[in-house]
């Protein structure tokens, strides 16, 4: 076992583990630490870092968990994740944690954070509205007003007051994290052979449930060992896997596409840890300001943003280009409505470009890949035949 | 039960008949009579402002509950799955790329203008913005004005959600207008349209009072879609509505005085069996049938959550003339959807109670995450809280695939026997 | 005695009980349900009328005879006799309209001697299946049992004529099956008493080991009594027979009730049928579990029987019992095969979907993994249990005693699981209560409503007149 193979285990252990062992240990280990649940997409974690918290990604109960009473809370049109999330509040799981942030993702989510004030889960539960005006003066000063109601919130539960240097020590740890990830991104673009899809899609998940300090250093270790050969390079082909910010992927369906005759080379998975672009001012005077600005000025695209002045479809082919993908597979959550919403868009867009695409909807308990392993398999062979031809 | 079956039509429904065709006969000569034409949503509409601008507003979502009305979304559902649509997403939206790609034939068999401004003023629901970022690049180049209505997520409206809106009011969306409609923003006639809006208001929110009359003299759902049909499209803010409702009222008041019961299709209903209250829009693709299970059965709705998705007047809003963009703000972001879901819950219980409902239905539509989504544990925390009897029954707006009578009308049987069962309990009790 | 019908028409079987005027049940019917709802009620009732004479006939020959065994087994064997003779009436007729049928084809000559020898081996086979096993007394249906015996047979036969057989069949057995045949009661009685005694005759001369010995003892004694016990049937049965059997009031409920030839008084939801019925059985009762063929059902009452609250599946009938039919086809097994096979399982295989259509998909891929039928029908039977948990979920959880009834209840792996899952989530002191007759409740409830004429207006046409 090399040292990724050790590190994705242990990764493993921990995004599989619905009791969220590890960050309980944190919490428990000091007084006055908080544990902020946060759903998908984007969340500015620092905040929550800053106020002597951590912020754990909750990204539903995936195949690890048999939901009923979940399913008692939504009809059977809605997607899958919300049901697991309810399940493991509902059974104990999220004990401990002090409160929920909900993204603004799409109604089921907004929803959500109802259904946990209704049933008090937690001591808080916000939804987190992002702007959908980006001028400073206009969506900046709401945005900003946001984090600062979540500030007071944890303010009320552990009485620390954030004060500008830790908010700033919190952004230049996220910081590294961010920039750890794109190194590592970038290392894949041109190396996907040395870390599979599924070994960064273990290690990234687990950031989600861990202090960011210990995060950073699995991370430096991944950076060295595939700075260095790994794994065989094979005949696949290059893709983007789009559509999955929210509900996620069986494990089992990232290695079927792997082992269809893909290479994963960018993904939308945990896209809110690679939400700002470049790193945030970690000097500022005024750090909520500049994590406003951050989100204002620097974020990636998404399902769940308002787009008209820059489309996303047009970010998205770029985005294939720049990493030499051979095509994207559009892979979204059934009944999720954003980004079904954008498949028709990004699919005109990728024909007009002759971009190659394929599309299709799992749910994160999907038990049964062999019809869409076949439709990838059948994509990749067709690029193949496809470039032989015109070489 | 149920009804007599002489159907008259009373006056207001005339009325409303004129008030409809006019407005289509404006929009379909928009163009020749230089009226600048915008899209935008019913919840939380800006209609004042639109006509501050002399603009006329179109109403996506109107277009597609009419073309379920007339049995057309069917196709149109299909044709934009066709084009890579999924059969699992909102089918307003699917019914309306449907019936652009076909022509943009409205409900009524003329097309529709195309938009000179997109106002996209989303309240309440998440799906609008995607929608208009799908109607933005069906009209490549037209211009988009987006209003953010933040969410009541914390059960109230703060001074900075109010300031933030009145902001990109001001700097968004009247620029925008004034630049498509080639006119100054004109604050005093923006406050002469939104007297008038408020006299509306006033006037429908007593209309809706009237099911706590015993027997009810309207149903407030299926005649309430009506009901609301001019206020949440275009007419708010205008004389015409204000002597419209008047009307209304007036008629309403005398069936009260006569003791009399809702109106139905097949005439008077006779005798009021069961007061109910339902959370869920209706559906349009049967709606005569899903309202004959009701009226069959001497069901009356006295109160619905639908009715409220316009604006939620019982609770005290009114549009204030004395501060034009503020009132705006509070509008948008007091319609039913954008409430959280505890407010949505007291709202339920306030009317159960306060209308003396028998029964608390939910209609859960497949398409609207924005109301479906938390409806069940909604329902829990009623029936819990007032031990009221509850029913449950889904189907969709305009997808005709989606409704299934006998399903429907085997959930309804066993509901409505429950609340006699439990009447007859009560009784003897 | 004043009588009281309830009639369930399932969407995959009809039931029909029939309760006395103190409540008690005295008679109970049940048929397939077929295009013709009408018919289904019909049959359903019949076999609900003939289950009550002989109900009367046992009441008539008395306690102190019922007692003795081999008078149980006497009446067991002649009620069994007695379905025999209505299927032996029944195929008689489905054997002259094959026999018709075949005539229309070409290849005549040879096809319909063949099928005339085929459908005797299997009336002759079938009578056993009768005699010896105990048909009669399992519930199962005229269209099943040929069905099944005749596929069997065409496995064996040239398959030159697979096709034609299927088709003289299949134009055959809707006819048949949906005719009306009055019984003259008296007569089968005569009948069967006949055919018993010749059996047990045979049986006793017949070798040793094929009668266990403490049958045996029974026998000698019937056989040793069998004037006497006939002779004192016989004196009750003209009484039996001659009895008009009044049906004073009658409730239709279940999925094809609207299409019941009912007057609209008289029909009733089968939430409030199921849950009366089973109130009345297990009056503890507070939260009743129904899963029948094309809904599930959960439902709260109160302590009169009383319906406060249910909730019913959504649009999707994943969960229900079509969709273990559905399984049953995809594994080629019977309904009934299905529980014990299940029972077997070491595991469950995890299912994701309960949708009919990805299912299948799963369970062909699994089993091309190597995974064991059983466990990936104990998944399948999970995954359907969970289904219905989320219902009662939905309506409030399982309080005091819980009632699983409707058709799926008789499958031993879904009773199981629904056990496993109420001690699990809401205490191992909750009393959990199948009845072996859980199918006919929501006729039970029917009957009742009837009976009590607790009146639940459904009527449209009634009121309006009004």
């Amino acid at each position: 076992m090399d040292k990724i193979e050790k590190i994705v285990e242990q990764c493993k252990d921990i995004l599989c583990d619905i009791n969220y062992t590890v960050p309980k240990q944190w919490k428990n280990k000091e007084k006055n630490r908080v544990l902020v649940g946060y759903l998908p997409i984007y969340f500015p974690r620092e905040i929550v870092w800053a106020a002597n918290g951590l912020a754990v990604g909750i990204m539903g109960a995936g195949d690890f968990k048999q939901v009923v009473k979940g399913d008692a809370y939504y009809q059977s049109y809605i997607c899958h994740m919300p049901r697991g999330i309810i399940d493991l509040a509902l059974d104990g799981h999220l004990n401990d944690f002090d409160g929920f942030v909900f993204p603004s993702i799409c109604d089921v989510i907004r929803n959500l954070s109802g259904i946990f004030q209704v049933e008090k889960i937690g001591k808080f539960s916000k939804y987190l509205d992002y702007p959908q005006n980006f001028n400073k003066e206009i969506g900046g000063k709401f945005y900003k007003s946001e984090l600062e109601d979540i500030l007071e919130k944890i303010y009320q539960i552990n009485k620390i007051h954030v004060e500008k240097d830790q908010l700033n020590e919190a952004i230049r740890l996220y910081n590294i994290n961010r920039r750890y990830l794109r190194i590592i991104y970038d290392i894949r673009e041109t190396y996907p052979w040395r870390l599979s899809a599924y070994e960064l899609y273990v290690i990234v998940r687990a950031g989600l449930s861990m202090p960011v300090n210990e995060h950073n250093q699995l991370l430096e270790i991944v950076i060295e060992e595939i700075n260095k050969e790994r794994g065989v390079p094979m005949d696949n082909i290059r893709v983007i896997v789009w559509g999955a910010f929210c509900e996620q992927m069986p494990l089992n369906l990232i290695k079927s596409i792997e082992s269809a005759g893909c290479y994963i080379i960018d993904d939308d998975f945990f896209i809110g840890s690679r939400w700002i672009t470049k790193d945030i001012d970690d000097h500022s005077n005024d750090p909520l300001n500049a994590l406003t600005e951050a989100f204002l000025n620097n974020s990636t695209f998404s399902s769940s943003v308002y787009d008209v002045d820059n489309p996303k479809e047009k970010r998205l082919v770029e985005l294939a280009k720049q990493r030499k993908a051979d095509g994207i597979i559009f892979a979204s959550p059934s009944f999720c409505d954003p980004a079904l919403l954008d498949t028709p868009l990004c699919q005109k867009h990728c024909e007009k470009n002759n971009m190659k695409y394929i599309s299709f909807q799992f749910s994160e308990n999907t038990g049964q890949f062999k019809v869409i392993k076949e439709q990838v398999g059948a994509f990749s062979d067709s690029i193949k035949l496809w470039e032989d031809i015109t070489v | 039960m149920s009804t007599t079956k002489e159907v008259k039509k009373d006056k207001s429904m005339l009325l409303q008949k004129e008030m409809i065709a006019k407005q289509f006969h404006d929009l379909t000569t928009a163009k020749e009579q230089g009226k600048k034409v915008v899209y935008t949503f019913v919840p939380g509409n800006l209609s004042e402002l639109i006509h501050t601008f002399d603009m006329i507003p179109v109403y996506p979502e109107i277009n597609a509950l009419q073309s379920g009305m007339r049995k057309k979304s069917g196709s149109f559902i299909k044709d934009a799955e066709k084009i890579g649509y999924s059969e699992d997403i909102c089918t307003y939206v699917k019914c309306d790329v449907g019936m652009m790609i076909n022509g943009n034939i409205g409900p009524y068999g003329e097309k529709i203008p195309p938009p000179d401004l997109l106002l996209l003023s989303y309240t309440g629901c998440f799906t609008f913005m995607k929608w208009f970022e799908n109607l933005e690049r069906l009209y490549p180049g037209v211009p988009v004005a987006m209003l953010h209505t933040p969410y009541q997520e914390g059960g109230k409206i703060t001074p900075e959600m109010t300031e933030y809106m009145v902001k990109q009011l001001k700097d968004e969306v009247i620029p925008k207008m004034e630049k498509v409609s080639g006119k100054k923003y004109d604050e005093g006639k923006l406050k002469q349209i939104l007297s008038y809006a408020k006299e509306t208001q006033e006037l429908i929110n007593q209309i809706f009072e009237t099911p706590k009359h015993i027997p009810s003299p309207i149903d407030a759902y299926f005649a309430g879609v009506y009901y609301i049909g001019p206020i949440n499209t275009g007419f708010r803010g205008t004389p015409e509505a204000v002597e419209y409702y008047k009307l209304l009222l007036e008629e309403i008041q005398e069936r009260i005085k006569l003791g009399l019961g809702p109106v139905t299709p097949e005439g008077e209903m006779t005798e009021e069996k069961f007061r109910l209250v339902v959370e869920g829009p209706p559906n349009w693709t049967s709606f005569r049938e899903f309202w004959k299970l009701f009226y069959d059965m001497g069901a009356v709705i006295v109160a619905s959550s639908y009715t409220k998705v316009g604006g939620l007047y019982d609770l005290g809003f009114r549009h204030n003339p004395d501060k034009p963009l503020e009132s705006l703000a509070e509008y948008c972001m007091n319609c039913y959807t954008n409430f959280n879901l505890p407010q949505r819950i007291e709202i339920l219980k306030k009317y159960i109670k306060e209308y003396k409902a028998d029964g608390f239905l939910v209609h859960s539509i497949k398409s609207c995450n924005s109301f479906s989504a938390g409806q069940l544990a909604m329902m829990r925390k009623i029936e819990n809280d007032l031990g009221i009897p509850v029913g449950f029954i889904e189907s969709d707006l305009v997808d005709p695939r989606y409704f299934s009578y006998s399903n429907i009308k085997n959930r309804l049987e066993s509901f409505f026997q429950m609340l006699h069962q439990r009447k007859i309990m009560n009784i003897k009790n | 005695m004043k009588y009281y019908l309830g009639i369930d028409l399932g969407s995959t079987t009809s039931k029909a009980v029939i309760v006395n005027e103190h409540s008690v049940v005295v008679g109970r019917g049940i048929t397939n349900t077929r295009a013709n709802y009408e018919i289904a009620a019909e049959i359903a009732k019949q076999q609900a009328i003939y289950n009550a004479r002989f109900t009367l006939l046992k009441e008539k020959v008395g306690k102190h005879l019922l007692s003795k065994k081999e008078y149980q087994k006497f009446f067991n064997d002649l009620e069994n006799v007695f379905q025999y003779l209505q299927f032996k009436n029944r195929f008689e007729k489905l054997t002259h309209e094959m026999i018709r049928q075949s005539e229309q084809y070409k290849e005549k000559k040879e096809l319909t001697p063949i099928l005339t020898q085929l459908l005797k081996d299997m009336e002759k086979e079938l009578y056993k299946k009768y005699l010896h096993e105990n048909l009669g007394n399992k519930n199962h249906f005229f269209r099943d049992i040929v069905s099944e015996k005749y596929n069997e047979k065409l496995d064996q036969c040239d398959k030159k004529y697979f096709e034609t057989l299927m088709n003289v069949f299949d134009k055959s057995i809707n006819p048949v099956e949906n005719e009306i045949v009055e019984y003259d009661f008296q007569q089968l009685i005569h009948e069967g008493t006949n055919i018993l005694k010749e059996h047990y005759h045979e049986l006793l001369n017949s070798d040793i080991d094929e009668i266990a010995s403490d049958f045996r003892s029974e026998l000698e004694l019937l056989s040793g009594n069998y004037n006497e016990l006939k002779e004192d049937l016989l004196s009750h049965i003209e009484n039996i027979a001659k009895e008009n059997i009044v049906i004073e009031n009658m409730v239709g409920t279940g999925y094809g009730r609207a299409l019941l030839p009912f007057p609209q008084e008289c029909i009733r939801s089968e939430i409030l049928c199921h849950a009366f019925g089973a109130h009345a059985i297990f009056p503890k009762t507070r939260t009743v579990l129904d899963i029948g063929g094309q809904d599930t059902k959960a439902i709260q009452v109160d302590e009169y029987g009383m319906v406060t609250s249910f909730h019913m599946n959504d649009r999707c009938a994943a969960g229900c019992g079509r969709y273990l039919g559905y399984i049953a086809n995809e594994f080629g097994l019977s309904l009934n095969e299905l529980g014990p096979l299940t029972l077997q399982a070491k595991r469950e295989t995890n299912i994701c979907s309960t949708c009919t259509v990805f299912a299948g998909a799963e369970v062909r891929e699994l089993l091309n993994m190597g995974e064991k039928k059983e466990n990936i029908l104990a998944g399948l039977h999970k995954a359907i249990v969970t289904r219905a948990m989320s219902l009662i979920a939905r309506s409030g959880g399982a309080r005091n005693e819980f009632t699983f009834t409707g058709g799926v209840a008789r499958n031993q792996a879904i009773v199981k699981y629904v056990s496993e899952f109420i001690h699990n989530n809401y205490g191992k002191d909750i009393t959990i209560n199948i009845h072996t007759d859980s199918i006919f409740m929501g006729a039970l409830g029917g009957a009742l409503f009837a009976q009590k004429n607790i009146k639940v207006e459904l009527d449209t046409k009634k009121a309006k007149a009004s």
